[in-house]
């Protein structure tokens, strides 16, 4: 049964680039937190290298089945992950006034976080089944949205703006890369308009002001607008060549909020300067542009649909975090996966790439 | 296991050309990251260098807590209190007009002269703390601290406030705080002081500033971007100033004060034996504590203004006619140059004739036959008329120089002045109108030109009863480190030794106590049953012109006409412990109004150091 191949074909140099991030994102970490010292920082760096530890046995796992047990798993996968989305809003831990913890005993989970990948294999799923060779009508389009719709409202209500917008957003990569015609797309997102004041009015007061928060950060100056500033000041201040590992003086200074999970990239930027940023986007970029070479080698639609979801993923993750620590786009709780401190994260996103090995290690048994 | 692709070759070829777009897109995005982070590291990087370093360390002061001051005791006289002032940080301000009127919706401030000070803080040193007000109370600082945190920069800090116990309570001695001024901070010996520091003023706050004002600390604080400490990466503690005791009694200053009555007067009372000062009161008087954070303009005016001059010392600066009490000067002096025969007697028939004028003496009648003895208790005039005429000017003048007067005792507490001798030459130069001899007789009994401060008198009558020995006199009995190293200690020191015969010391000595003791004495309302109190009363003439004079033994003399009211005294006469004076202005008689005040004194003295 065991092809041999499959070995031969083993992805090694994602392997390598994910190490790279990974080795990258401890010592970056180690940095952010050491100055914390006696309040128990200097175990995050620890930690995250037991989330990767758990990240790349999982990332193996995910690489010893035929990802199309998939194609029949995804239903029900989906509904697993709206389950804890369920039970992160009837018992969640609230952290930083919202729910998006699932307490699993010893540790905890965020189960926005399942619903991600799984939201990409469902959408790879409906979009290969169909087979066409027009465009998608919006007819076509219903079962996807409501799809997307079910977890996204959940999410909303944590509430937990960023995972939810990225959830749209890494689904409408899909969903346009598909090729959906532009007509079916105007009318949906009228809809979508149409009926957000109807949303509004169901939500609580807090979720309000953190939705308001969200879409304007200068009414919280203290919050956000002031994070933005450091942030910026934080990356301008490294200069070429960075004030030098450890030296990172905004950091030192916690003047960076969040600075292990929502801005580790400034706390690089400080220290290692344009040199060192530019080497971490390159590394991203890389890890980006393999997905997209294996998504195009993969001669399976289910499967090239489910890399371009999770590149579209790491994509956007990216960008919407470096965006937001370089002051183009308002402060949003979305990490750079891979890089950013979170067993979550860490763990769902190495089962992602996993999947993309899984996907890239298979492209042999096609024929044309 | 091979799988057929589950691809149609058109959708596959679409989805090649989308893969080749989105690769051009992921491209493009990315170098928007890359053009962005080139311009904020390598075009702007410099000014964010420099924003993340100014940041970074703050450097604030640890203010040293001024040193204590006690009385001879131990009691304390004056400490600290923590006083809680609100600042800005002008730096951490977004929005000034807005944060002023935030400040001003929780407590009282002056906006515009906030906005003015913040302005300029902007200007010098934006992460300087500019302080809008000072003293805050208890609600104050309530209101301010629930909020504090909705208004970035602010912040509210705690600084040690000089505390006067008892107030008002020697506040002449003590003196009193301000901030430094720009002389000041220019002129050596305030090089551990920084603008806005307060230093002593006045007194022995200012006698001993630098060793009350301890050494100012410094901390390394690590703030954030709203100006909030996050902690301290260095510190130096800040040394506490040295503790001050004084020489003066607490119950015997307050018994002086309160005798006083707000009358405008001076008391002053120190040991003959050594020159301690026990008791320096000064009337009327002020409160130090209005000083202590900074006092407004409307109450310097009052100060300044006030006809009475509260902040005048007038036991080293007030210079009085000494009036009687300067028969003893011109008696030793008559006795040493032998013009004076102590058991000649002369007539007193209450009037006495010089050179076509008639000089009067303070009992109307006369005091009949009298001697030197008699002439001191009853404080004859018409005797020391004779006298003085006899002796002459220049003689007394003198004398009365190398028995202290005329020039300061060297005190070191502020203005003090010298007092008034007068001979011919100074006549001369003063007034370039040569002495006329009857100003002699005047200046016999201490009215007309001559004038002396509370402080040379007590001094004076010191020395007439421990030998002849002027000491210096001394306010400051040690002064401690927290240690309890005593780096100054009281030594008396002998400034001068009067070149008197015994004998004739001994005679003023022995009419000393009669004018209390005796039956006709002037001073008698300073009797002691148990211990021998040796006095002199006196009476200044305010006014010099004899036509006046008549008019003010008129009832219902105006207050700036009626005469100053002198007492000295030293108890127990013949082992003296004690010597005072006691001077109230306008008031009357030495006898009636003075000596009643000392007597007061000295029964507190001994009931508190040798209880009856």
């Amino acid at each position: 049964m065991f092809d041999r191949r499959l070995i031969n074909n083993f992805d090694w140099i994602l392997l390598a680039i994910l190490i790279f991030i990974g080795a990258l994102s401890v010592i970056n970490l180690y940095s952010a937190t050491h100055s914390i010292g006696s309040m128990g920082g200097s175990q995050v760096y620890i930690k995250q290298i037991c989330w990767y530890a758990i990240g790349f046995f999982i990332l193996l796992l995910m690489t010893t089945f035929d990802y199309h047990v998939l194609d029949r798993l995804a239903y029900p996968l989906f509904f697993i992950s709206l389950i804890f989305l369920v039970a992160v809003l009837k018992s969640g831990k609230v952290t930083y006034g919202s729910q998006r913890w699932l307490s699993l005993g010893y540790f905890s989970i965020q189960p926005s976080e399942m619903v991600k990948i799984s939201i990409i294999i469902i959408l790879a799923k409906y979009f290969s089944d169909l087979e066409k060779t027009e465009n998608y009508r919006l007819r076509d389009l219903l079962r996807p949205l409501i799809l997307i719709a079910i977890p996204f409202i959940m999410i909303i209500y944590q509430p937990d703006l960023g995972t939810a917008l990225m959830l749209l957003i890494i689904s409408f990569s899909i969903i346009i890369f598909v090729n959906v015609n532009w007509k079916s797309i105007v009318i949906f997102l009228s809809i979508a308009f149409l009926s957000a004041p109807f949303c509004w009015i169901t939500l609580q007061a807090y979720q309000k002001k953190r939705i308001l928060t969200f879409l304007r950060p200068d009414l919280d100056p203290l919050g956000a607008a002031y994070h933005v500033t450091q942030s910026k000041i934080a990356i301008g201040s490294g200069l070429f060549w960075g004030k030098g590992f450890l030296k990172g003086t905004q950091t030192r200074l916690h003047f960076l909020p969040q600075q292990h999970t929502d801005f580790p990239f400034s706390v690089l930027a400080e220290e290692w300067g344009f040199v060192g940023s530019a080497i971490l986007l390159l590394v991203y970029l890389f890890l980006i542009l393999w997905c997209l070479n294996i998504a195009k080698n993969s001669k399976d639609k289910f499967g090239t649909l489910i890399v371009v979801g999770i590149a579209a993923s790491v994509f956007w993750h990216l960008i919407i975090n470096v965006s937001m620590a370089i002051g183009l786009l308002p402060v949003v709780g979305i990490p750079l996966v891979l890089f950013s401190y979170g067993g979550s994260s860490v763990i769902s996103t190495m089962a992602a790439m996993g999947l993309v090995m899984n996907i890239s290690m298979r492209r042999f048994m096609f024929q044309e | 296991m091979i799988w057929r692709s589950k691809i149609n070759p058109i959708e596959a070829e679409i989805y090649q050309k989308r893969l080749k777009t989105l690769t051009l897109f992921v491209l493009i995005v990315v170098g928007v990251l890359f053009v962005r982070l080139w311009f904020l590291q390598i075009i702007s990087g410099a000014q964010y260098r420099k924003k993340s370093e100014s940041n970074r360390i703050d450097l604030r002061d640890i203010l040293p807590v001024r040193g204590m001051v006690f009385d001879r005791n131990g009691e304390l006289l004056v400490d600290n209190r923590a006083s809680f002032a609100v600042g800005v940080i002008p730096e951490d301000i977004k929005n000034l007009d807005g944060l002023i009127d935030d400040i001003s919706r929780l407590i009282e401030i002056d906006g515009l002269s906030a906005k003015k000070k913040i302005n300029e803080g902007l200007r010098q040193n934006p992460f300087n703390a500019v302080y809008i007000k000072k003293g805050l109370t208890r609600d104050e600082l309530a209101r301010i601290e629930t909020n504090v945190f909705h208004m970035p920069g602010v912040i509210i800090e705690v600084k040690p406030k000089r505390h006067y116990i008892h107030g008002p309570l020697a506040a002449h001695l003590i003196g009193y705080l301000g901030e430094i001024d720009k002389e000041q901070l220019n002129k050596g010996g305030y090089k551990r002081n920084k603008v806005g520091d307060f230093v002593g003023k006045f007194g022995v706050e200012k006698k001993w500033q630098r060793y009350l004002n301890g050494i100012r600390g410094g901390q390394q604080v690590e703030v954030d971007a709203s100006g909030r400490r996050l902690r301290v990466l260095y510190q130096k503690a800040a040394e506490p100033g040295f503790n001050i005791y004084l020489t003066i009694d607490k119950d015997l200053q307050m018994l002086a004060e309160h005798s006083l009555e707000n009358r405008a007067g001076a008391i002053v009372a120190m040991n003959p034996m050594t020159g301690e000062v026990l008791t320096m009161a000064s009337s009327p008087s002020f409160n130090p504590n209005d000083f202590a954070t900074g006092m407004d303009e409307k109450g310097w005016k009052q100060l300044v203004s006030n006809l009475h001059f509260p902040l005048q010392n007038r036991v080293i600066s007030g210079q009085y006619p000494p009036g009687s009490l300067f028969k003893m000067v011109v008696a030793i002096a008559g006795l040493e140059e032998g013009v004076i025969d102590p058991d000649e007697k002369i007539f007193c028939g209450g009037t006495y004739s010089f050179r076509g004028r008639v000089y009067r003496d303070w009992k109307e009648g006369g005091h009949g036959y009298v001697d030197l003895h008699r002439a001191l208790v009853e404080s004859c005039d018409v005797y020391f008329y004779k006298m003085g005429q006899k002796i002459g000017i220049d003689t007394i003048a003198r004398y009365a120089k190398s028995l202290g007067f005329g020039s300061k005792t060297k005190l070191q507490l502020g203005d003090e002045k010298e007092g008034l001798i007068p001979n011919r030459a100074w006549k001369l130069r003063r007034w370039h109108v040569p002495w006329q001899e009857g100003e002699t007789l005047s200046v016999a009994v201490g009215q007309s030109f001559a004038l002396v401060t509370p402080i040379q008198m007590v001094r004076f009558v010191s020395a007439l009863f421990n030998g002849g020995v002027l000491f210096k006199p001394q306010a400051t009995k040690w002064i401690e480190k927290e240690s309890k190293e005593r780096i100054f200690k009281f030594k008396p020191n002998s400034l001068h030794r009067w070149s008197i015969k015994k004998e004739n010391m001994e005679l003023i000595k022995k009419a000393l106590v009669g004018v209390v003791n005796e039956p006709h004495g002037t001073g008698t309302r300073a009797r002691l049953d148990q211990i021998r109190v040796a006095g002199k009363t006196g009476t200044a003439q305010v006014i010099a012109l004899p036509e006046e004079r008549e008019l003010a033994r008129e009832k219902d003399v105006p207050y700036k006409f009626r005469d100053h009211a002198w007492f000295v005294a030293v108890a127990p006469a013949e082992n003296p412990a004690i010597a005072l004076a006691v001077l109230i202005e306008h008031s009357g008689t030495g006898g009636s109004v003075a000596a009643p005040i000392a007597k007061k004194l000295l029964e507190c003295y001994f009931e508190k150091v040798r209880p009856l």
